[in-house]
């Protein structure tokens, strides 16, 4: 295989997550309600969430949430089929900071 | 009364420091209060801004402003699976349309422009909370303390909790919002100048319909940076829930179309980023004054999802909402009787008018995007396949075959109701 003809390898959510610059906060600044979770059908935020925040642990029924990685959109708020979704900005010092935008 | 001033300016953003320095330059007190490290750094757009609005505000921007590259020529791309077709048009005048920019290097410049002026801006504060006694907003929670102003100019970006607390805004819906993903991607100037067919500084703007989104409401985006070429797409939130897609999956596939993927090979993931476009359009501006406050921006829904327009709608919203304030402050009234005056101005403004001549488009696409965006772009496709194919088949019968398949491709039902809607639409536009 010639240069010309390399495919470019894909990158993953963590390879995209890894550029990002964030101060992260030791308290999340998005708190769904876990028994609405438990009761949610979609669970559409963990697949619309760009920074793949949220994952669904089957094993213990409960989301697991990565706040630190949220780039703040308010996507999965909107989208959320139960909106149980307490979602606040993270506090002045914290979250994430775009470099480029 | 302690920590009061004329008006506090929420957000730091296009719409926000215009606001704030409009006050400003009319000798008015303004705070304006950004959640973050610097003004920029939480927002995110495709790549360009707007020459004659910008100059409406920042009149001669141009000379100091971080500019990356002046936009001469725009591409319109239909993509299929394995081929695309494109048009491109080419200006050749010396006065830009638009430059392209880092949205995090240019609102900072913005938001330093505005302080020379007179703005004071206060960082890295989050307003939690908008103060309410007896109906009337007087001033903002931060995590610190309470500011008080005679007027707030919410401009605090497509999410709004605050115009929501207020109830100026409703709940939004997920076919309301696009979500946008981004990746700026660094490659040398000269590899942009030479894949992009652009002379020094020279940029261009690519508007990507079709694949990976067929049939989807989406579409993609490219533009260039002095360095780096910033690529990305809009989807609506709606269809990423209903059909399972994962944003950045989605992303990937967008950047390995055959079309696209020469264009950033060999190139550097600089930044990913991601955030929403109001896109409910016209029917979705929520009320846009009350007593003691503005509502301006994303806040107040204003996207132009056609034409690509946004950040020169929140400069111009506030521009209009810091004059409100100025005649408000003057007269004393700071009612929504005299702040009503905002909603005038932008009813007359090309604003309103542009965003009412669209009020139909969003909701067509919406229940059209199988057609518009997915059939017609994928016939498009076809007929130059079958115009630029040689083969010795006689072209009578590849023509003939051609159009008898666009009427036993798609239902004459399908066929009759798109003729309408877009007759509509024209209609709608032009009526």
């Amino acid at each position: 295989m010639t240069d010309e003809e390399k495919i470019e390898p894909k990158l993953s959510i963590d390879d995209k997550l890894f550029k990002v610059k964030y101060v992260p906060d030791e308290e999340s600044h998005l708190k769904p309600d876990e028994a609405q979770c438990l009761a949610c059908k979609s669970k559409s935020c963990t697949y619309i969430c760009p920074a793949h925040v949220y994952e669904w642990d089957e094993e213990n029924k409960r989301l697991i949430i990565g706040h630190e990685n949220c780039l703040e959109c308010g996507a999965c708020r909107i989208a959320c089929e139960k909106k149980c979704i307490k979602w606040q900005y993270p506090k002045g010092t914290k979250g994430v900071t775009f470099k480029q935008g | 009364m302690k920590n009061k001033t004329d008006v506090i300016v929420v957000g730091g953003g296009p719409a926000g420091i215009s606001a704030a320095v409009t006050i400003a330059r009319a000798g008015k007190n303004v705070i304006l209060i950004e959640r973050g490290k610097f003004s920029g750094s939480k927002n995110v757009f495709g790549g360009a801004i707007y020459a004659k609005p910008t100059r409406e505000i920042f009149p001669n921007f141009e000379e100091t402003a971080p500019l990356e590259r002046k936009t001469v020529s725009h591409k319109y791309l239909m993509c299929t699976e394995e081929d695309s077709t494109s048009v491109t048009y080419h200006a050749t005048k010396d006065e830009p349309n638009s430059y392209s920019v880092i949205r995090s290097k240019f609102d900072r410049w913005m938001a330093k422009e505005a302080q020379k002026e007179g703005v004071v801006i206060v960082t890295e504060t989050l307003v939690t909370e908008l103060i309410v006694k007896e109906n009337k907003v007087v001033g903002v929670i931060t995590e610190l303390e309470e500011y008080f102003a005679d007027i707030v100019i919410l401009a605090d970006g497509v999410n709004s909790l605050l115009a929501k607390q207020i109830g100026l805004r409703k709940e939004i819906k997920p076919k309301d919002v696009a979500l946008g993903v981004k990746e700026v991607i660094k490659l040398p100037k000269e590899v942009i100048e030479d894949r992009f067919n652009l002379a020094d500084g020279e940029g261009t703007i690519g508007e990507v319909f079709g694949f990976p989104m067929t049939g989807i409401l989406g579409l993609g985006f490219i533009y260039t940076y002095k360095e780096a070429v910033s690529i990305g797409l809009g989807v609506g939130l709606d269809e990423l829930v209903e059909r399972k897609i994962k944003p950045y999956e989605l992303m990937e596939e967008f950047k390995s179309h055959p079309t696209i993927a020469p264009l950033l090979k060999g190139g550097e993931l600089v930044e990913y980023s991601a955030h929403l476009i109001p896109e409910g359009g016209y029917k979705k501006i929520p009320k846009l004054y009350s007593h003691g406050v503005l509502v301006a921006g994303d806040s107040a829904m204003l996207v132009n999802s056609l034409h690509w327009e946004g950040t020169n709608l929140a400069m111009i919203s506030g521009k209009l909402a810091g004059e409100t304030a100025i005649e408000a402050i003057n007269k004393k009234d700071f009612s929504a009787n005299t702040l009503a005056l905002y909603q005038k101005k932008m009813e007359t403004s090309f604003i309103i008018k542009d965003l009412k001549t669209y009020k139909d488009l969003m909701g067509t696409l919406h229940y059209r995007a199988e057609s518009f965006l997915g059939y017609y772009p994928k016939k498009i496709s076809s007929f130059f396949r079958m115009f630029t194919e040689v083969d010795s088949i006689p072209k009578r019968d590849k023509f003939r075959a051609f159009l008898k398949s666009i009427f036993t491709d798609r239902s004459i039902s399908e066929l009759f109701k798109d003729g309408i809607n877009l007759i509509k639409l024209v209609l709608g536009v032009l009526k």
